[in-house]
């Protein structure tokens, strides 16, 4: 909690009271058909591919790596099962529908260890590693589905995003399950310690003797396999796979989604329950331009100076030059014969 | 240690220096690609299409050029593909309300770079990372472009028109467009500046070690800002030419044309890691990429899914080329 | 004020943040003359040499050029006034060619456009003048370290310096490299340049200087005519002996039957190519093997061998008496070896981990993820060590960054001692403390050795090397010099063996 906290909670926040401010009911939650409905529940059920993605994103960028791919994954894993489900015999079946995610969740595996083999094992820089499967893997997603937008008719797939539990909608219920899932798991393990020792410094984890390699081939599938699940989702939505425009610039949603949940770029220390709310300001942005009533399109103006807002709060330079100037208030002015130029305070690590 | 450092030295003196082998390489694999497309197709192996190849690719050539220059300091714009389409629609628009094409012209170049130096301006001096920077940039950019108008924008303007109709004839049967001999200029400029001038060793300098850099003394904060300011100022007249080529602004032109020009530039043997690369290698990046369209189209039957895959591919084998060159480098 | 001084620094006094760097440290440069600075690691030499240069600003004291009063905004500005540096590390771009690197941001020009003719032509002379025979438009990066390093001197040359700045400049040429320069130095000198020189290497910096000043953590020692110093009593002067406020160890010698014992350690021939040439070393259960030397000296490559930090590429180990082959440390922490590393910053601490994560970071390593060790287990390990070693703050859950470095230190002896190693090995582990801290782990080392593990102590302060081991190993520019154990482990034994070498190479 006290973690939490300390994340910039304001974004989120401002943004609900002004929902609130321009639609009253905008809080209001209703039961229906055994489902809940309301507009903070469709902030939950949209927002969730991209929590799940971010998630992985978390865990990538705590070991200093990132994961460009991201996007390509959801495409390839909603093409993966939708052509599966579509080109079978039975293509009603759940069983059809379960053999389908599955084949799509192991390929997922298989292009992260790939990604994972490029970082860990080539020691290729992560954001050039990662850009081969972005480039290559839309690509790969309409070789599956010979370009087309496959469109099925699966119950059982069509649940993933359309059916609930105990009313609450199955995408945020799987989204939550992989989030606790993931909390426990770095908990009750040493690998959350271990992904934060390597990424804040390497070669002292070296010298420790921590194995970083399985590590960082373990962030990478994870990632990858996130990125799958949120496809699945994603694609079960619409009840089809379009392997053009599935998760297109999510794994730019989802690097946001970390960073502004206070996670830094450079690896170390994560938040999970940072990246949740990361990911939760940036579906209530959405949401919000939709009900305020500007143009959907234009809402990536107002993502924009968002993100510049919030990076210029958390620019450790943007911050040390506020102190200065406080401190400037209250001392007496300093002398002013040692000027520091600008390069030399830059680059001087 | 004499005795090694000689044999490199004769090593290095008698093969292809290093930094020229990625782009003989791509060079290689260029020529390649054209003789095999030549064998394979009857009228592929012509001067036209090859002359095509340009006029098809000459705003990806211009946005590789501003590229290069980023990605020789280490830095990224994830912003391009997004200011060309921004160039586009403001030009539509602007032409709509009756400004003088010339002044459009104008404007658009001056708010590219403008565009760039404030990106560039907060990279450099409230030290945030250039991939966070250029993709709120990206946004930023590409928002803008609704907020003008949501719908496509034809453009009517004679100027405009006539540019995009003119063929500029080379003798024979050959022509180009004037965005090629436009995009000619362009590369001649950034060769120039690159290998003629201080700023363009500061560049390189700084995309070699940009603690050396500072330490000899160097103008790091102008090479470091000045390159976003050419990049986004060639990003605003690759807009220009995308503009003579598709004669309307929209708002989801040149969707992930970003990732193109990267392509490119890794294609062309610039290191991302920055302090290697030329110019007229992002050149054959491109040629390389408009290449694998052309024999795409030329087959047919196979779809245009291949490009992605090859392209893919051969970021992979470049990448991993680099990294061998870089790991022979360092022992 | 005197008058003759090209350079003269007054009472200059430097911070990073809570550690003082430099304590009114004064330094003075006359032209025609090699002035050495000496000092050990941490003395501030690099500190005192960027504030000369304009890299960092001075906190108090003054900085007078030919009697003026100057204050540097940048390197640039340095430059401008006549004051040219080659650091430590080859600062050059590796990625353009020799000659570019000479005159980068001074080109000639004409009309506005580099002259690449006159590049290469001016280059040619820079390098001709050093007798340097190397192609200018050769890409940097394909030379050795040696060339590069003399690159970057004839860059500095090159500029007409009134004031020359040669930090380490020799830490990786060979005998006739050497040579090479200091004849470029001698002519530099023989031309009216001050030359400020910082070399480790005794033998080199009494065959160039003239004057020498002294730093010890922070401070001035002095300022010495070189003809009125002998090395042993630089060498002292540089290492200093602790005030004998550290409590009296009751080290007993180890006993002799324990040669019987099968070493937990042996090497024979191990080297490692430019870093240390090939040694012989046993280490037996309960001894403690001194490393002495000063920086430089192959003290930190040995031990990064034996951990298998670096690979060796000669030489065989055992362990146990079994014949090993350490490719990682992964390998010697399995073969019961741990490494406290000398840069406790860089190689050691985890500084945005709390004090219990990094205490038990290697036992959880060894263990891997899947098998976490318990929280009751961590916080009763981290108490019992946070305790015993009396690691203030007493908080497991405070960030390690925030320690102090004594305390930091404490920290990752317990990351070690916890897997309860065969084999320790310590670089420089007090280095950079507080005296009481000193005491604790200089207590805490003999009682490990007391207990049965085998200990190699490297250290820069001699006399607690000396007060630690059973045995010496003395190296020197990177070989082994001596080995020295019983009565003759003694500090003037192995000081005279550092500055001299002993006459004798083993």
């Amino acid at each position: 909690m006290r973690d939490l906290l300390r994340r910039p909670v304001w974004p989120l926040v401002a943004l609900l009271l002004l929902n609130l401010a321009v639609m009253p009911s905008f809080f209001a939650v209703r039961l229906q058909d055994g489902r809940l409905y309301g507009s903070l529940i469709d902030i939950l059920h949209n927002g969730a591919p991209l929590a799940l993605a971010a998630l992985g994103m978390t865990l990538v960028i705590a070991t200093r790596g990132i994961d460009l791919s991201v996007g390509t994954v959801v495409a390839i894993s909603g093409a993966v099962a939708c052509t599966w489900i579509a080109s079978s015999p039975d293509p009603a079946s759940p069983g059809t529908a379960l053999t389908g995610i599955g084949l799509a969740l192991a390929l997922a595996a298989a292009l992260g260890a790939w990604n994972g083999f490029l970082v860990a094992r080539l020691g290729i820089q992560p954001i050039i590693a990662t850009l081969v499967l972005m480039t290559a893997g839309r690509g790969l997603a309409q070789l599956v589905t010979d370009g087309q937008i496959i469109t099925v008719n699966n119950g059982f797939f069509a649940g993933i995003s359309g059916s609930a539990l105990l009313a609450v909608p199955l995408t945020v219920v799987v989204a939550a399950a992989v989030y606790a899932l993931v909390a426990l798991v770095t908990r009750r393990t040493a690998l959350g310690t271990l992904v934060e020792a390597v990424g804040i410094n390497p070669e002292a984890s070296r010298l420790a003797g921590v194995r970083s390699q399985s590590i960082v081939w373990t962030v990478y599938v994870f990632a990858a396999l996130c990125a799958a699940v949120a496809g699945l989702m994603i694609s079960s939505n619409v009840n089809a796979a379009d392997a053009n425009n599935a998760g297109l610039w999510l794994e730019l949603d989802a690097i946001l989604a970390v960073v502004i949940g206070g996670t830094s770029l450079a690896g170390g220390r994560y938040s999970i329950a940072g990246t949740l709310l990361g990911a939760l300001t940036i579906q209530t942005l959405t949401t919000t331009i939709y009900s305020v009533g500007i143009p959907p399109e234009v809402s990536l103006v107002f993502k924009a100076l968002v993100v510049i807002l919030v990076f210029l709060a958390q620019a450790p330079k943007v911050r040390a030059l506020m102190r200065r100037r406080r401190r400037r208030r209250d001392d007496a002015p300093p002398p002013a014969a040692t000027a520091v130029p600008a390069e030399t305070a830059g680059s001087g690590r | 240690m004499t005795a090694v450092a000689e044999r490199v030295r004769h090593a290095a003196g008698r093969r292809v220096p290093t930094r020229f082998l990625p782009v003989v390489v791509t060079f290689a694999l260029f020529v390649l690609m054209f003789a095999g497309g030549g064998l394979r197709y009857e009228s592929f192996a012509s001067g036209q299409v090859l002359l095509n190849l340009l006029i098809d690719n000459s705003f990806l050539v211009v946005l590789a050029v501003g590229m290069t220059f980023v990605i020789l300091t280490g830095g990224i714009d994830l912003s391009v593909g997004s200011v060309v389409a921004l160039s586009t629609m403001v030009a539509a628009a602007l032409l709509r309300a009756g400004w003088s094409p010339v002044l459009v012209m104008l404007v658009v170049l001056v708010g590219g770079a403008v565009f760039g130096l404030a990106m560039g301006a907060v990279i450099h001096y409230l030290e945030i990372q250039p991939f966070i920077v250029t993709l709120a940039g990206m946004f930023l950019a590409r928002g803008l472009c609704y907020v003008i108008d949501l719908e496509s924008i034809p453009i009517d303007d004679p100027l405009f028109r006539t540019i995009a109709q003119t063929a500029v004839p080379l003798g024979g049967e050959l022509f180009v467009s004037p965005s090629v001999l436009v995009a000619t200029v362009v590369v001649a400029i950034a060769v120039y500046v690159l290998h003629l001038t201080r700023f363009g060793r500061t560049v390189y300098a700084v995309g070699g070690n940009p603690q050396s850099a500072m330490l000899m003394g160097l103008r790091v904060a102008q090479a470091r800002v000045g390159v976003y300011v050419i990049s986004g100022a060639c990003s605003a007249l690759a807009g220009l030419l995308f503009t003579f080529y598709m004669l309307s602004g929209y708002s989801l032109h040149a969707v992930g044309m970003e990732l193109d020009a990267i392509a490119a530039v890794v294609i062309g043997g610039t290191l991302l890691t920055g302090g290697s690369g030329f110019v007229l290698g992002s050149v054959l990046g491109v040629l390389v990429l408009g290449t694998i369209q052309t024999i795409l189209s030329f087959e047919g039957t196979l779809s245009s899914w291949w490009s992605r895959i090859v392209i893919g591919l051969l970021l992979l084998v470049f990448v991993v080329l680099q990294r061998v060159l870089a790991r022979r480098g360092v022992a | 004020m005197d008058r003759s001084a090209l350079v003269e620094m007054t009472g200059i006094s430097v911070a990073f943040g809570p550690v003082q760097a430099l304590q009114s440290v004064d330094l003075r440069l006359h032209p025609g003359e090699v002035h050495a600075l000496m000092g050990e690691n941490g003395a501030g030499k690099s500190t005192l040499i960027k504030t000369l240069t304009g890299v960092h600003p001075v906190d108090a004291g003054e900085i007078r050029v030919r009697g003026e009063p100057v204050a540097f905004a940048g390197p640039a500005a340095a430059q401008a006034a006549g004051i040219s540096t080659v650091y430590q590390e080859v600062n050059l771009c590796p990625n353009l060619s020799v000659g570019e690197n000479l005159l980068l941001g001074r080109e000639p020009r004409r009309a506005g456009r580099i002259d690449w003719r006159g590049v290469r032509r001016r280059a040619a002379e820079v390098l001709g003048r050093l007798h340097l025979d190397v192609d200018p438009s050769s890409p940097l990066g394909a030379h050795s370290i040696a060339l590069q390093q003399l690159v970057a001197i004839a860059r500095a040359v090159e500029v007409e310096a009134r004031v020359l700045v040669l930090d380490e400049p020799t830490s990786s040429l060979d005998a006739s490299e050497v040579a090479e320069l200091f004849r470029v130095v001698r002519r530099l000198r023989e031309s009216g340049v001050a030359i400020l020189f910082v070399s480790h290497f005794i033998e080199q910096v009494f065959e160039i200087s003239d004057r020498m000043t002294v730093l010890r953590n922070g401070r001035l020692v002095g300022e010495y005519a070189t003809a009125d110093i002998s090395r042993r009593q630089l060498v002292s002067a540089m290492v200093g002996r602790e005030l004998e406020v550290l409590e009296q160890l009751d080290r007993a010698p180890a006993e002799p039957a324990a040669d019987a014992e099968p070493p937990v350690l042996a090497a024979t021939g191990l080297g490692r190519r430019g870093a240390i040439e090939p040694v012989d070393l046993a280490v037996r259960p309960g001894e403690v093997v001194g490393l002495a030397g000063l920086l430089g000296s192959g003290r930190t490559e040995l031990a990064r061998l034996l951990f298998g930090a670096d690979r060796a590429d000669t030489g065989e180990l055992t362990v146990g008496g079994r014949p090993v082959r350490l490719r990682t440390p992964r390998a010697a922490i399995d073969a019961g070896i741990a490494f406290s590393p000398e840069d406790r910053k860089a190689e050691g601490v985890v500084a945005d981990l709390s004090v219990r994560a990094n205490i038990v970071l290697a036992m959880q390593a060894s263990r891997g993820w899947m098998r976490r060790i318990p929280r009751r287990k961590q916080d009763e390990l981290a108490r019992r060590w946070i305790e015993l070693l009396d690691i203030r703050p007493a908080d497991p859950d405070a960030l390690l960054g925030n320690l102090s470095g004594g305390n930091q230190q404490k920290v990752l002896l317990a990351r070690w001692l916890i897997t309860q190693p065969r084999l320790l090995i310590l670089d420089e582990p007090t280095r950079g403390i507080d005296v009481g801290a000193k005491a604790q782990i200089q207590a805490l080392v003999a009682e490990q050795a007391r207990e049965g593990t085998a200990v190699v102590f490297i250290s820069a302060e001699l006399d607690e090397v000396v007060r630690l081991s059973d045995r010496v190993l003395v190296l020197r520019d990177r070989r082994p010099v001596a080995q020295l154990a019983g009565e003759d482990v003694e500090l003037d034994r192995v000081m005279e063996l550092i500055a001299t070498g002993g006459g004798a190479r083993a």
